[in-house]
């Protein structure tokens, strides 16, 4: 039996399964003064917190975003960029009140009714700061890369309309911007919820034919986008092979099974789970 | 409708029926304010109260708050009500309820008589005119007890659900976290994997996991998958070793439609598990969550207040005799409870209505990032529950769950309430750890300091394969 190891005059019991944080970025085998954390781990806790909440209060850089965005293209053309805001007039009030952050300004209903075109757009995207700017500020211009590089890949010949950079915006918010738009598809490319280990992950969420009041089960979602979680030239193939299952069946949402899931299932083997096969050899 | 006056000073309050009276009455919450019925001012708020307390406790059996046709959980709390159990308190009124309810002579047994005879509704009223000392004095003198390889909520004993998630549901990753768990004593409640992809065949992959795990390690608990009810149903017809049905539920039907369950479906699932007969030392099969503002974000309260809401889902857990109901109080998010402040109140609140009704429960302690709330806030609650007798708590390696991306309590936080508290694990679980050595035989330190020879083993095969 390993004795854990305990210096003379230290407080702190070390915990000798360190190895296995190689499996999880979870915080295992912290140690213990007492049975209490010790000061090291405590402290690296109140950062992660301390991060995650300045993420939910960080602004969209929108000037950044944009000239990323316009730096890109599209079929032999850089995208138009718009700013526009919800009726959430600040982060408190966002904060406290979703259905303000799903409806889109009527200031910028007009103007993005000035955008419509004829034949309308197959795609709308919407880049949202959510509750992490720091998330779509760090990932969305280079997710946008990728996918746009994944269409024009597949050929799928989508017209896109303008890019919205939108404040204070909840999902939903895009269902209103497609509207105004009149655009056939939104995804959302939107700031998640942080949490203490992934401060800066993105949420996809596209719907076909958004309309206001749609239904959550409407839409399909990929999460945890972040380099870290999901890489983002994944997510951006998995985005447009979704979205072009979609049109294809003109649907969206819980009809809509992700088959590309599938592969996932191929993880570890239970024969090589490490608590299970001491015993075996 | 019954409308409500009453003169204050100058002014004449008036409500316009039994849910407004209910609603105004409730200690302020941003959940309420978001639904447009929490009361405007302080003292509309303290009016409400009073109507309240001089109601008749009777009055909720007459005035429903969500009519009888409308919603099945009307019905079931009508249809189950207990006339016997409820005659010897039939005559108070809410106020004189509470006053019973903190008499040294209403003891135990006593609240256990009258459970069956009370409804959500009657109690989710007097914790609105009850202290936060009033909510864990009584709840403290309720007892109850469920089993199924262990046995929980035994007095002097405080339980953990290892909850090991891995945002990929790597199984190595999940397995890491059991380790780190075990280690630290948790797990006796259950051993519980929200998985983080929601499918049948994730859900039999994990079950079989845990099922080697539990088995070949001979720990005295229960795992549990908590995934849809649907899904749980078909992993029991596929042949998977399941332990506990998990379901997420609410307190009103059409709450429950949005999660896709109503009290048929549950009960066939809890038939399923049943049939099973996998428990040892008792037959409790069904574990539920639950949190206040769910039927809120459901669009499905009809004008009833959050706690109100989160009160009937007790009624319907009731019927399918859980192991563990738990209440993830601080989940939901700022919308529906703002702060620190809020979530411990709510908080309280779910654990004395579940205990006064006769429900095993726990409690989720936790925050989200977008929440006014921090580690000192949960330390309260954690603190002001286990003072409760809450029977379980969550434990998750350093309170930070990587899938669900919230922050709950930790393994090293239950190991501080059985430093302060003297609580010890249900009694076959504790009798695993004593003899692991993972819990020490001395008194002067609750953890040994050497690794337990199964675990070292499991350890040294990794390093082997290096």
């Amino acid at each position: 039996m390993s004795k854990t190891t305990k210096a003379p005059t230290a407080t702190v019991t070390t915990n000798p399964w360190q190895t296995l944080s190689a499996f999880t970025d979870a915080r295992i085998a912290l140690g213990r003064a007492g049975t209490s954390l010790p000061t090291r781990a405590l402290l690296d806790f109140q950062l992660s917190h301390a991060q995650a909440i300045d993420a939910v209060q960080a602004e969209l850089d929108a000037s950044a975003i944009r000239s990323g965005l316009q730096a890109l293209s599209y079929r032999q053309s850089h995208p138009e960029v718009y700013d526009v805001k919800s009726q959430a007039g600040h982060r408190q009030q966002y904060l406290q009140r979703p259905d303000l952050g799903r409806k889109l300004s009527e200031a910028d209903t007009f103007a993005l009714q000035q955008q419509r075109t004829e034949q309308g757009f197959d795609l709308a995207i919407v880049i949202a700061d959510g509750l992490s700017a720091c998330a779509v500020n760090q990932h969305a211009v280079a997710f946008v890369d990728a996918l746009l590089k994944e269409m024009s890949f597949a050929q799928c010949g989508w017209s896109l309309a303008p890019i919205c950079l939108a404040q204070q915006g909840r999902v939903a918010l895009g269902d209103d911007i497609a509207r105004a738009l009149q655009a056939r598809m939104v995804l959302m490319v939107i700031g998640e919820r942080p949490g203490l280990s992934s401060p800066d992950s993105v949420g996809l969420y596209f719907t076909w034919q958004p309309q206001p009041g749609c239904d959550d089960a409407k839409r399909n979602c990929i999460s945890n986008v972040r380099p870290k979680g999901l890489s983002i030239q994944n997510a951006a193939k998995r985005c447009q092979y979704l979205m072009q299952e979609s049109y294809n069946k003109q649907l969206s949402g819980v009809a809509l099974k992700d088959r590309s899931d599938d592969a996932l299932l191929t993880g570890t083997a239970q024969s090589e789970i490490f608590l299970l096969t001491s015993t075996t050899k | 409708m019954t409308a409500y006056r009453y003169q204050q000073g100058l002014t004449l309050y008036r409500f316009d029926n039994l849910a407004d009276v209910m609603a105004k009455a409730s200690p302020l919450r941003s959940g309420d304010q978001l639904a447009g019925i929490a009361a405007i001012t302080a003292e509309q708020r303290v009016v409400a109260q009073r109507i309240l307390a001089d109601l008749p406790l009777s009055t909720f059996l007459n005035q429903t708050l969500i009519p009888y046709e409308d919603d099945e959980i009307t019905r079931l709390i009508i249809d189950t009500h207990d006339k016997v159990a409820f005659a010897p308190i039939s005559h108070f009124t809410v106020g004189d309820f509470r006053n019973w309810l903190l008499c040294e002579t209403t003891t135990t047994d006593l609240l256990q008589d009258v459970a069956l005879g009370l409804t959500p509704e009657m109690v989710a009223a007097v914790s609105k005119i009850m202290r936060n000392q009033d909510l864990i004095l009584v709840a403290q003198k309720c007892q109850v007890v469920t089993a199924f390889r262990n046995t929980i909520g035994l007095p002097g004993r405080f339980s953990t659900r290892l909850q090991p998630n891995h945002p990929t549901d790597d199984l190595n990753g999940i397995a890491a976290s059991i380790f780190d768990g075990l280690m630290y004593g948790s797990g006796d409640a259950v051993i519980g994997i929200n998985p983080a992809t929601d499918n049948v065949a994730q859900t039999i992959r994990l079950l079989s996991m845990l099922d080697e795990v539990i088995h070949q390690y001979g720990i005295p608990t229960q795992s549990c998958v908590l995934t849809h009810v649907t899904n749980t149903i078909e992993a029991i017809g596929r042949g998977a070793p399941v332990d506990l049905v998990f379901q997420s539920i609410g307190g009103t039907e059409r709450t429950n439609m949005s999660f896709g369950v109503n009290l048929s479906l549950l009960q066939e699932a809890r038939e399923a598990a049943l049939s099973l007969n996998r428990g040892t030392v008792g037959n409790n099969v069904m574990y539920f969550e639950t949190g206040q503002g769910s039927a809120l974000s459901a669009n499905a309260h009809h004008g009833v207040d959050q706690q109100t809401c989160e009160a009937r889902a007790y009624a319907l857990a009731r019927v399918l005799d859980p192991l563990l109901v738990n209440s993830v109080v601080g989940f939901i998010g700022p919308e529906y409870l703002y702060d620190g402040k809020q979530i411990s109140r709510a908080g309280l609140e779910d654990h004395f209505c579940g205990k006064l009704l006769g429900l095993p429960m726990g409690c989720d302690i936790c925050y989200t990032n977008h929440a006014q709330a921090d580690q000192d806030d949960m330390d309260n609650l954690l603190t002001l529950l286990a003072s409760a007798h809450c029977q379980f708590i969550m434990g998750v390696p350093g309170a930070d769950d990587i899938m669900l991306n919230y922050q709950t309590t930790s393994f090293h936080d239950a190991l501080y309430i059985r430093q302060l508290f003297g609580y010890r694990p249900a009694p076959e679980f504790e009798e695993w750890l004593a003899r692991m050595k993972i819990f020490s035989a001395n008194r002067d330190s609750l953890l040994q300091d050497t690794m337990p020879a199964k675990f070292e083993l499991a350890l040294r095969s990794l390093e082997e394969d290096r």
